[in-house]
């Protein structure tokens, strides 16, 4: 104890949500004790005031050109390296595609305890960390223990812990542990891909999710008005995704995202349990649906039981109205 | 060319899931285990890779007595041999103790290209591939969607799609870690004759004592308590004669009562 806790972050043009929510985690669990924020990556280190906001006391950089690429095995050698020379309490790691493989390789690397899509933490009055995690996709959820004492590892799931501000500044410092070894591999590219993509489903605060009630790919522009309408992201049942008609990116549910917004309205959803598991801890729950029926009602804060080909469009035009 | 594919078995994702008397762990009577829905992919993919490449699927699972049976599926579905690593204690089933076992089981084997898949449905964790990796001293690429060989089979591109709606490719040389997403390769079905040949394959169990693990002394998780969700309150249907009178009311209420417009 009293080694402080580390934050590993990620952003793309500044620090991510997700990376801000653990600063903001951090510091709540921190106390007195020393937040850090550890960057990697080329032109990192203009997000230290960043940093210093959601609570870093302190921001290690690792800036380097030959870091513009992200590299798995490379990122793991330089955290590795870091964590090991510091030793930090816990350290927290957003729950993304990169967060989470790098944590796991990390922690085999070092031996240490890591749990993974954590949504609680705490500190015990034994000084503990202790993690609550979703466990058979949230059918239930666990209290876990390290059972080692000395660094612990999380990764958090985003869109889960609220954010905090302070007046911390972030001073930065610069770590250097070389180069490492030749990886096997390599990035070749990066595209940004089209449609509905501007919001990102797993950190959206508003989600509309279409079905197969939309009967066609042809009728999915109604979700995408409404959730442009909303300023949200455009999600999917599996059915939609299986046929074809969106991106598997979008499935919310067991075998998808797991989204927690603010707001999540299900049209033409039946309501099964691997879509509820995905979604039924949004904030508010809509269900538009034309059977009464349907198993999406009981998770549902509101029902609307109608046609969603009239649905939809009065809803979109009822919300620019309102917002004019 | 040679691919290992590691399965786990898994609670169909339709099975209620009751919390044990201990509060720690599940109570498993009555539940009807399959091969993990990510881990169909995976195979898939391998047992693809195999038909068109020549070479062997090998399917390795760590787990009690019943796992035999998910191995015995994956005989059905292409697997030339399996491997069970045996371990009737749920308590190790912790990522870094499950991936120390595999990785002990896999070195002496000779293979081109392990898989493993995006999470157990069960223990939503998303840890064991890496870790495996790791443990081999190996590259590894997560949730890969689409994949191809490339220099004459000494390497492979594959792609996925990460945060921020970004698709990236990234080249790997093998051997590698290959851990699948959902879609990777749609999965076959077994027929009876399929079933039939599977019980004339070698399926081999070792002990992580055997492997020279210790399985126990692997474990950095330990589960203190287990239980159910906080409960939704009651949803209530919106009143209104007509489609535009329920709009109006709903958006009311989202924006008076909900509060989230
Ligand atoms: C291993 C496994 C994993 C799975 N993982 C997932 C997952 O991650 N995510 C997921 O979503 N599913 C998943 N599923 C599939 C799941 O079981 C359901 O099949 C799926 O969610 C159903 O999709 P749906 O609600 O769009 O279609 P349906 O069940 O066909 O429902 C369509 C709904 O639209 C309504 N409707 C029809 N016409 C209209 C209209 N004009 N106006 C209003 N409403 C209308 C109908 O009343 C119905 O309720 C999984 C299944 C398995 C076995
Ligand atoms: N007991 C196991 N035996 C073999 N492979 C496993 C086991 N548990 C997990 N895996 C593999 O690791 C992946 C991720 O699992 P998990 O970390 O439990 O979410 C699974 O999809 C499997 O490919």
């Amino acid at each position: 104890m009293g080694n402080g806790i580390w934050v590993i972050g990620e952003g793309k043009g500044e620090l991510s949500r997700a990376t801000c929510e653990c600063l903001s985690e951090a510091r709540r669990l921190a106390g007195e004790e020393k937040v850090s924020c550890l960057l990697l990556g080329s032109g990192v280190s203009s997000w230290a005031g960043q940093a210093g906001k959601f609570g870093a006391d302190e921001v290690l950089v690792c800036d380097n050109a030959e870091l513009g690429k992200y590299n798995l095995e490379t990122w793991a050698h330089l955290v590795a390296a870091a964590v090991d020379s510091k030793k930090p309490d816990l350290v927290l790691v957003p729950a993304t595609t990169h967060g989470s493989e790098l944590a796991a390789r990390v922690a085999a690397r070092l031996g240490l305890g890591l749990a993974s899509e954590v949504v609680s933490l705490s500190r015990g009055d034994d000084g503990q960390f202790r993690a609550v995690r979703p466990m058979f996709a949230g059918k239930v959820r666990v209290t876990v223990r390290f059972k080692e004492n000395g660094t612990r590892m999380a990764t958090v799931r985003p869109n889960v812990l609220t954010l905090a501000e302070t007046n911390r500044s972030g001073a930065v410092s610069s770590l250097d542990f070389g180069k490492p070894e030749k990886t096997g591999a390599d990035m070749v590219s990066v595209e940004t891909r089209g449609e509905g993509s501007s919001v990102d489903l797993s950190e959206a605060s508003i989600v509309v999710s279409g079905g197969r009630g939309l009967k066609g790919p042809e009728n999915f522009h109604l979700v995408h008005t409404l959730a442009e309408v909303l300023g949200g992201a455009v999600g999917a049942s599996r059915m939609v995704v299986d046929a074809g008609w969106k991106e598997h990116s979008c499935q919310v549910g067991q075998t998808g995202r797991v989204v927690t917004p603010d707001l999540y309205i299900a049209v033409g959803i039946s309501g099964a349990i691997q879509h509820l598991v995905g979604m039924q801890n949004a904030g508010c729950i809509v269900a538009i649906n034309n059977n009464p029926e349907a198993a999406i009602f009981k998770v549902a804060d509101y029902g609307l039981v109608g046609d969603l080909f009239e649905v939809l469009p009065a809803l979109t035009e009822e919300l620019k109205r309102s917002r004019n | 060319m040679n691919v290992i594919v590691c399965v786990r078995q898994t609670p169909d994702t339709e099975s209620a899931i009751k919390i044990a008397a201990d509060g720690r762990t599940i109570n498993t009577d009555g539940l009807k285990y399959v091969l993990g829905p990510y881990d169909e992919y995976s195979h898939e993919a391998a047992v693809q890779l195999v038909e068109k490449n020549g070479g062997e699927v090998t399917a390795i699972s760590f787990g009690p007595e019943r796992v035999k049976e998910t191995l015995r599926n994956c005989l059905a579905i292409g697997a030339s041999r399996a491997v069970h690593i045996h371990d009737e204690d749920t308590s190790h089933d912790d990522a870094l103790a499950i991936a120390t076992a595999l990785a002990a089981a896999i070195k002496p084997m000779s293979y081109d290209l392990i898989f493993t898949s995006n999470k157990g449905t069960d223990s939503d964790r998303g840890l064991v591939g890496a870790m495996l990796a790791e443990r081999l001293g190996l590259p590894y690429v997560g949730l890969v969607s689409e994949l191809e060989l490339e220099d004459g089979g000494k390497a492979l591109m594959c792609g996925r799609d990460v945060e921020g709606g970004q698709r990236e490719k990234i080249k790997v040389t093998l051997p590698a870690v290959i851990c699948a997403q959902k879609g990777l390769r749609e999965p076959r079905y077994a027929s009876l004759m399929n079933i039939m040949q599977a019980k004339k394959k070698p399926l081999e169990t070792k002990t992580a004592a055997e492997l020279g693990v210790d399985t126990a002394g692997a474990v950095k998780l330990e589960v203190e308590k287990m239980e159910y969700p906080p409960q939704r309150p009651p949803g209530r249907l919106v009143e209104g004669g007509s489609v535009d009178e329920k709009v109006k009311e709903l958006v009311r209420l989202l924006k008076e009562e909900a509060k989230v417009l």
